[in-house]
């Protein structure tokens, strides 16, 4: 279980810069939630999904994972319990190392690491296997390094990586906007599969409104550094993108920010 | 013949130094190439090492005891670089800069330990009087006290540990740091104990380069280190562009490093030689590097459109 209570960030105080990302947000997930974020440029989404993380340090409020206030962990602590796939599909593998190193690396989150061998050869067996989930033929390149893939590859890698170890919450910080349509309906699948098999409690951001509303059981819009609009359930089953404008209109008192939501 | 004749002769010298100076070229390809920084410290940790280890010797030390303690004070330089850097948050060329200012005043206090002066610019240690592990004078005997020998294989137990090093679960977690310290938090990997460790490791590789110079050359000098991060750039340089594309596994990669820095000794005795003074050596050594850098950073500039052009696309 997730639980945010009353977090606060604002970028850059005291000067012309100054930007209030955070304004009180609180959210609780269960265990298995599958939340999908939306929100306009600016909004918070990404500066939500940082401060869990652990990018940051926040100004007010707690986080906590399965009752663990994890408010003041470092970020490489609180990996032991995050996985995470970024917008930017450089940012989540290593580029000179290979695929096998790359997971094998994934594999040791939140363990010690010591002087026992990086990679095992039983290791590699495993991979080998688990990468056919992805269907993008990287189980005959174990050796490849990673820098060769494509974007959607590395994208798709880097969910495996984040889910190897079973994370108590992933975090996905639209994972599939820099891909082409048909890359990014390949990753979404995997996604699906992926969070399905292992009940992974997951935050998506998306600015896909459909993709919004076609996964996950609940659905969040963040307006001004707040949680905006809330629906889960058979009301989320039965959203359409319309109802969702209104429903962002209704909740930021005005019309003009629904060309700002869905560029954004 | 007479000019050729000389060069030759002068060959196995260039290969000693080359062989002594490639372990500190390995440092550097450490933190220049593994963890992505620039590391200054290693002026003053190769003169530390070199300081330590005619220290030790002259106190009568077994000389590899004093080879440890030469080693011992690279890392501990390494270290104080390292904590600059991560707990301080000093940039880490500045952190390297600082560690190397200070270690100039620190290496003339440790050559004058027991002399009765303050503070001591040079220390010689001498084959005649004491138990050094090698000498410069040997380098053309065939013989067992020949300095290429031991510096071979020191050499190869070097490349041996550290292949072994980066490929355990430490090992690679510096890797990750280097290659992308984002995904590495993310994999829970502290990054700040990576580079740590990292400048730790390689300034200990320094002063024990360091250390065996001071003792193939007969004396440690609060100097010797001047400059020396350039001839580790250079080395790792020219090793990777003649070597790079054959070199692929991580040890042969740190083997051209060492090639590296016998070829670029071949080199500048050779332009000794041709007729070039000894202190013209650093901006020749300067501008080798500087050309060698460019090279890649204008092939990518100008010359990789014609390559990416048709290229697989991004799907």
């Amino acid at each position: 279980m997730l639980e945010l209570k009353q977090i606060y960030k604002t970028f850059n105080p005291g000067t012309i810069n100054e930007k209030r990302a955070l304004n009180g947000v609180s959210l609780t997930l269960d265990d298995g939630d599958f939340v999908t974020v939306i929100g306009g440029n600016g909004a918070g989404k990404s500066t939500l999904l940082n401060a869990m993380a652990g990018t940051f340090p926040v100004d007010g409020g707690t986080i906590s994972i399965d009752g663990i206030d994890v408010t003041r962990l470092p970020e490489h602590k609180r990996a032991k319990y995050i996985g995470r796939v970024f917008q930017d599909p450089m940012m989540g593998t290593a580029a000179t190392m290979q695929i096998e190193e790359n997971l094998a690396l994934a594999a040791r989150r939140g363990q010690r690491r010591g002087l026992k061998a990086g990679i095992t050869a039983k290791e590699r067996k495993e991979y080998q296997e688990l990468l056919k989930i992805l269907d993008l033929g990287l189980e005959d390149r174990l050796t490849a390094k990673v820098g060769l893939l494509s974007g959607g590859q590395r994208q798709a890698l880097t969910l495996l990586m984040a889910s190897l170890v079973k994370p108590k919450l992933l975090l996905l910080d639209e994972h599939t906007a820099a891909l082409d349509p048909k890359t990014a309906a390949k990753v979404l699948d995997a996604t699906e599969k992926i969070v399905q098999r292992d009940r992974l409690t997951t935050l998506m951001i998306t600015h896909n409104m459909r993709d919004a509303i076609a996964h996950g059981n609940r659905l969040i819009m963040m307006y001004e550094g707040r949680v905006a609009v809330d629906v889960s359930g058979e009301e989320k089953k039965n959203l359409t993108v319309e109802q969702l404008l209104s429903l962002f209109s209704k909740a930021s008192g005005s019309d003009e920010a629904d060309d700002k939501l869905l560029l954004g | 013949m007479d000019f050729l004749l000389s060069f030759l002769n002068s060959l196995p010298g260039a290969f000693g130094q080359g062989l002594a100076w490639g372990i500190m070229a390995v440092g550097v390809y450490i933190t220049y190439r593994i963890l992505d920084v620039a590391d200054l410290t290693v002026d003053g940790s190769l003169a530390t090492g070199g300081a330590v280890c005619a220290l030790g010797i002259t106190m009568g030390l077994n000389p590899w005891l004093s080879l440890v303690l030469a080693i011992l004070a690279g890392m501990l330089s390494g270290l104080v670089t390292g904590l600059f850097h991560t707990l301080c948050g000093i940039p880490a060329i500045l952190s390297g800069i600082l560690t190397q200012l200070a270690l100039y005043s620190v290496n003339l206090r440790i050559m004058a330990i027991g002399s009765g002066a303050s503070t001591k610019a040079t220390l010689a240690v001498s084959v005649d009087k004491q138990d050094l592990l090698l000498s410069s004078r040997y380098i053309r005997e065939m013989s067992l006290r020949n300095p290429l020998l031991l510096l071979v294989v020191l050499t190869a137990v070097v490349i041996a540990v550290l292949y072994w090093f980066f490929g355990t679960e430490l090992g690679c977690s510096l890797r990750a740091t280097g290659a992308n310290p984002n995904m590495a938090r993310a994999q829970g990997i502290n990054t700040n104990t990576a580079k740590v460790l990292g400048l730790v490791v390689s300034n200990g590789l320094v002063a024990l380069s360091g250390g065996l110079l001071a003792q193939y050359q007969g004396s440690a000098t609060v100097d010797m280190g001047r400059g020396a991060i350039v001839i580790g750039l250079a080395a790792v340089i020219i090793g990777e562009v003649l070597l790079g594309k054959v070199f692929i596994n991580f040890a042969l990669k740190l083997l051209a490093a060492i090639i590296g820095a016998i070829i670029y000794y071949v080199v500048i005795t050779l332009v000794l030689r041709l007729g070039l003074e000894s202190t013209d050596l650093k901006l020749l050594t300067a501008v080798v590097v500087a050309i060698f850098l460019t090279i890649p950073y204008w092939k990518g500039k100008y010359f990789s459109r014609s390559l990416t052009r048709g290229g697989t696309g991004n799907a």
